[in-house]
């Protein structure tokens, strides 16, 4: 099967939901990555709570790729429920290991797939006393068969236990014990190691793991955002529990033991972006993190915000629509719809990270922008970033970084002023200048939806209005000025250009690694921000043909484009991947392959 | 500009405040309601409450949904920032407002559309969440803006206009307020600014959410024979449960009460509220016997006024939120951000 190489394959465990397997599973990836070699989670988990199948991949790989790579060497089938659907995934030349306490003999139907069992069941009830620990220790008794198998280094797993149960000496010992009896049995009976296996290296130094909720958080923190509003929705949830953790670390005033932050859990989405924009309205950094649905609901306070210019952060943690759709799955469906939210003429800026690590970076940014430009600032994430464990660089902090509050009139500059008017354009750029209330009698002014002149009044007057909303277009520009440019790998003087979007990143990097090695190069520009910036056109311009890859079923971004820059709409080619798993190179290969194949025939 | 300012005539002999500010500096743009509109004596009312309790505008904020009785923020304290923002959502709004600075006094003014359908989830959670603002609404019956359509709050068999009744039970925001946990209640007029105005002025100056539901009628379409929210019939059937007098810091109470029928209540941000009783069976302190004594009445075809509820022990939202005493939006950015080290350290934690 041709990776026979160390640290080449990927695990995938499958689990019925709420046997605590998610922690054994975290375990395996945190010790290998321990080790020093790169290695990726991906979750596949049930909207429920308990007793659906639910899966979770590991993948490690040494060059460090971080998409799934779409094949799996090994299978750790533990849910009798999917046992058949899982065999059949395994790779030909792979393994597939089961809990042989209740045989399944009549399912071994693969004579390309080694099967081992190991009684994990039964060895657990030998050895604990109470129902919980025996189900939970055979998750942890799985790990030390792999471990067995993969030769992996058993006293780094080990450290793990102490780290993550600390004091809590009985965990430790019982987690030990269950380790040791996977581990010996898979020694006593089958030929470890397995023809894949890890093999320590130095490849994780500097990088941590981490999913992209608490990055974002993170970046909350750090930007020094006070208010958070929220209506819980997967897969935005963690967000505020891990801004609600940070802040319990950060936030805390030490003499009065209170809170320097303020999260308040909304009545619905509607709510929660109403308190972010009055928050952001009366001079706090504030956000709302939410997934599609919750923009749904939002929409017209996001037109309210724009319109009347109030700076805030709405992350929108994308998951599969439309409606309900799969909650527990990725998909970059909310391109469209946040671009442009709510009625009237509307537009807004939106960041993309790429992977948690940007999601930091942006997410800080996102605050800088939308004082900067008085406006609600979108970051896209997805489920993907958000929820899985993702191998990213340790992320840096300058302490000189001072936050960009844009135009805000002190009481001083006040003072100094005969009269102040919220919506002018004092300096040409489309962005006016706003107070902060009750910080001086001369900064009031008010804030309305309805239709409003460049003082501030309100107006049913055509030219006042059209006034208003033409500046809003000219901040529009100023916009594309300061958002965060894409990135763009351009090193080969070819026709061909792939443009993408987020999360897609990995499997483009990889797709490109394995095109190039059959003499097929592909610049590369992966969009960071809307509006788009000169770059993009200069990209688009500089191509012949360029393939637009997302994950979504109407090639969102690819008629963004087109809608926004001045592209020949014959040039692209919208490639979609939108089936709710994060996607794999080999098919954003199969699928450039098939469009340049057909160009070529015609 | 489309939108008239008021011509300001000042006086020398014009009352002024202890800011040494008149009455005009609490006014806001010309009304644009129609002539006789409930919620212009409302304005009215508010604009002498600012005065009397001598407030500072830029200190105040002030927030609305979307009706003719979201418009009117516009016409009073056009010195205080004002926030008219959409249908049914000024809870919200104004909540984040508290969240980023609590210092600031806030008034909010609906629309019993705008608080009792579109917006009856966002009014009943900030009333959970005991926000510190003075929310008035100013109650028609009808949604004027759009032209006389039913509310939520319209009694049953009242006639709209052309005389269909109305068949759906009403909601009584006092009672749902009440029940919902609201630490201030009371009910008015807008034709009754004896009343009002002190009720307006320890709402304002109650800690946690004081709600007042103001009737307010609509003259262009709920002010005819068969509405039971006209001129005509809120003051047949309006009946003051108990008298309220606001009184403000060290000043003294001018007017002495029989022993045992008058209750004084101390109020948060400043002065007190003396209740002389009118009946002897209503307490504003007891939430059941108030719901009653509402219910009652109405049975009766009764419309019950005045403080109908106060509980001044209450924690507010900026209490229960374990919130800084300083602003949120006032603390140095120093003090917000952890710092690399503090980032590094965490970090270790994900190794
Ligand atoms: C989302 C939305 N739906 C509908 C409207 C139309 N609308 C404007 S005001 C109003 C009713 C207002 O009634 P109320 O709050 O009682 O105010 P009044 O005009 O009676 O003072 C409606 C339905 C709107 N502005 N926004
Ligand atoms: S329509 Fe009714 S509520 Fe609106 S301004 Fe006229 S009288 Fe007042
Ligand atoms: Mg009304």
């Amino acid at each position: 099967m041709g990776k026979t190489s160390h640290n080449n394959f990927t695990v995938k465990f499958a689990n019925v939901n709420g046997t605590g397997s998610s922690s054994a599973n975290s375990m395996f990836m945190k010790s290998i990555f321990r080790m020093g070699i790169p290695v990726v989670g991906k979750n596949y988990f049930p909207s429920n709570i308990q007793g659906l199948p639910t899966w979770y991949e590991v993948r490690v790989s040494d060059k460090g790729y971080l998409a799934p790579s779409g094949s799996v060497e090994i299978m750790v089938a533990m849910n009798a429920q999917t046992y058949t659907e899982d065999l059949a995934a395994v790779a030909p030349g792979g393994y597939l290991i089961y809990d042989s306490s209740w045989p399944r003999e009549e399912l071994m139907a693969r004579n390309d797939v080694t099967v081992l069992g190991v009684p994990l069941a039964t060895m657990c009830n030998e050895k604990f006393d109470t129902a919980r620990a025996r189900t939970l220790m055979k998750n942890t008794a799985y790990v030390g068969v792999l471990a067995a198998l993969l030769e992996m280094d058993v006293s780094v797993i080990e450290q793990l236990l102490l780290d993550t149960f600390g004091s809590k000496t009985h965990l430790v010992d019982a987690n030990k014990t269950a380790l040791d009896l996977g581990f010996n049995y898979a020694k006593d009976h089958f030929k470890c190691p397995l023809p894949f296996k890890t093999k320590a290296s130095k490849k994780t130094n500097g990088y941590i793991m981490i999913d992209g909720n608490s990055t974002a958080a993170l970046g909350c923190v750090y930007a020094g955002a006070t208010v958070g509003s929220w209506y819980p929705i997967t897969p935005s949830t963690s967000l505020m529990d891990a801004f609600t953790q940070y802040c319990s670390f950060f936030r805390k005033d030490e003499a009065t033991e209170k809170n320097n932050y303020s999260i308040i859990q909304a009545e619905d989405e509607l709510a929660a972006v109403g308190m972010a924009l009055g928050a952001g309205w009366n001079g706090a950094r504030s956000f709302t993190p939410t997934s599609g649905p919750g923009i749904s609901l939002m929409s017209e306070f996001i037109g309210y915000g724009y319109y009347t210019e109030i700076p805030t952060v709405i992350f929108d943690v994308q998951r599969t629509g439309p409606s309900t759709g799969m909650p527990t799955r990725t998909q970059q469906g909310d391109i469209t719809m946040c671009a442009y939210a709510s009625h009237g003429d509307t537009k807004h800026v939106c960041l993309y990270p790429a992977n948690p690590e940007e999601a930091f970076y942006l997410s800080v940014e996102a605050f800088d922008l939308a004082e900067q430009l008085q406006t609600p600032v979108f970051v896209l994430s997805d489920l993907d970033i958000g929820m899985n464990d993702w191998m990213i660089k340790d992320l840096k902090w300058d302490d000189k970084f001072k936050p960009n509050r844009g135009k805000v009139l002190s009481s001083e500059e006040l003072e100094n002023m005969d009269s102040f008017y919220r919506y002018l354009d004092v300096d040409g750029d489309g962005i006016p200048y706003r107070t902060i209330p009750g910080s001086h009698p001369k900064g009031s002014y008010f804030t309305r939806g309805s239709g409003h002149n460049k003082f501030g009044g309100y107006t049913e007057d055509a030219s006042e209005y059209q006034d208003v909303v033409d500046r809003l277009l000219l901040k529009w520009e100023t916009a594309k000025t300061l958002v965060p440019k894409p990135a763009v790998d351009f090193s080969k003087n070819n026709e061909v250009g792939i443009i993408s979007i987020g999360s897609c990143d990995d499997a483009i990097r990889e797709a490109r690694d394995i095109l190039e090695q059959q003499d097929q190069n592909l610049n590369y520009l992966r969009v960071k921000a809307f509006p788009f910036t000169k770059e993009v056109q200069k990209f688009l311009d500089a191509h012949k043909m360029i393939f637009v890859i997302e994950q979504n079923r109407d090639g969102q971004l690819s008629k963004l484009l087109i809608t926004e820059t001045e592209v020949d709409p014959k040039k692209i080619k919208s490639i979609r991947l939108y089936n709710g798993i994060p996607i794999f190179p080999k098919d954003v290969v199969d699928k450039i392959q098939l469009e340049i194949n057909a160009g070529q025939a015609a | 500009m489309s939108y008239i300012k008021k011509p300001k005539i000042i006086r020398d002999n014009d009352p002024r405040n202890k800011l040494g500010m008149t009455f005009d500096d609490y006014e806001g743009v010309m009304s644009t309601l129609c002539a006789g509109c409930g919620h212009d004596s409302i304005t009215g009312a508010i604009i002498q409450t600012v005065f009397d309790l001598n407030i500072e505008p830029y200190r105040m904020i002030k927030f609305s949904g979307i009706g003719c009785s979201s418009k009117t923020p516009a016409y009073f304290a056009s010195q205080s920032h004002g926030f008219n923002s959409v249908h049914g959502r000024m809870p919200s709004v104004a909540t984040g407002a508290n969240a980023a600075n609590s210092e600031l006094l806030c008034i909010g003014i609906s629309g019993d559309g705008d608080t009792l359908s579109i917006g009856m989830g966002q009014f009943s959670h900030a009333i959970r969440r005991n926000l510190n603002m003075l929310y008035i609404i100013e109650n028609n019956g009808v949604y004027g803006l759009t032209k006389g359509q039913f509310s939520a709050s319209a009694d049953l068999g009242s006639t709209a206009k052309k005389g269909a009744p109305n068949l759906q039970t009403p909601i009584d925001p006092c009672t749902v307020a009440i029940s919902l946990g609201a630490s201030f209640v009371a009910r008015s007029f807008s034709g009754d600014k004896d009343q009002l105005v002190p009720l307006l002025k320890a709402g304002l100056m109650h800690r946690g959410f004081a709600m007042i539901d103001v009737i307010s009628p609509c003259v262009t379409f709920n002010d005819h024979e068969g509405s039971t929210k006209s001129y005509m019939s809120t003051r047949e059937t309006k009946r003051e449960a108990i008298y309220t007098d606001y009184i403000a810091p060290f000043s003294e109470i001018e007017v002495q009460y029989d022993e045992g029928t008058s209750v004084e209540v101390d109020l948060h941000e400043g002065g007190k509220v003396v209740l002389h009783k009118a009946d002897d069976n209503f307490s504003p302190l007891d939430r059941g016997q108030s719901i009653k004594a509402i219910n009652d009445a109405s049975d009766k075809g009764e419309l019950l006024t005045g403080l109908l509820y106060i509980n001044e022990s209450q924690p507010d939202f900026t209490e229960t939120e374990n919130t800084v005493i300083k602003p949120l939006n006032q603390i140095a950015f120093e003090d917000l951000c952890p710092g690399s080290e503090a980032l590094h350290k965490l970090l270790d934690g994900y190794k």
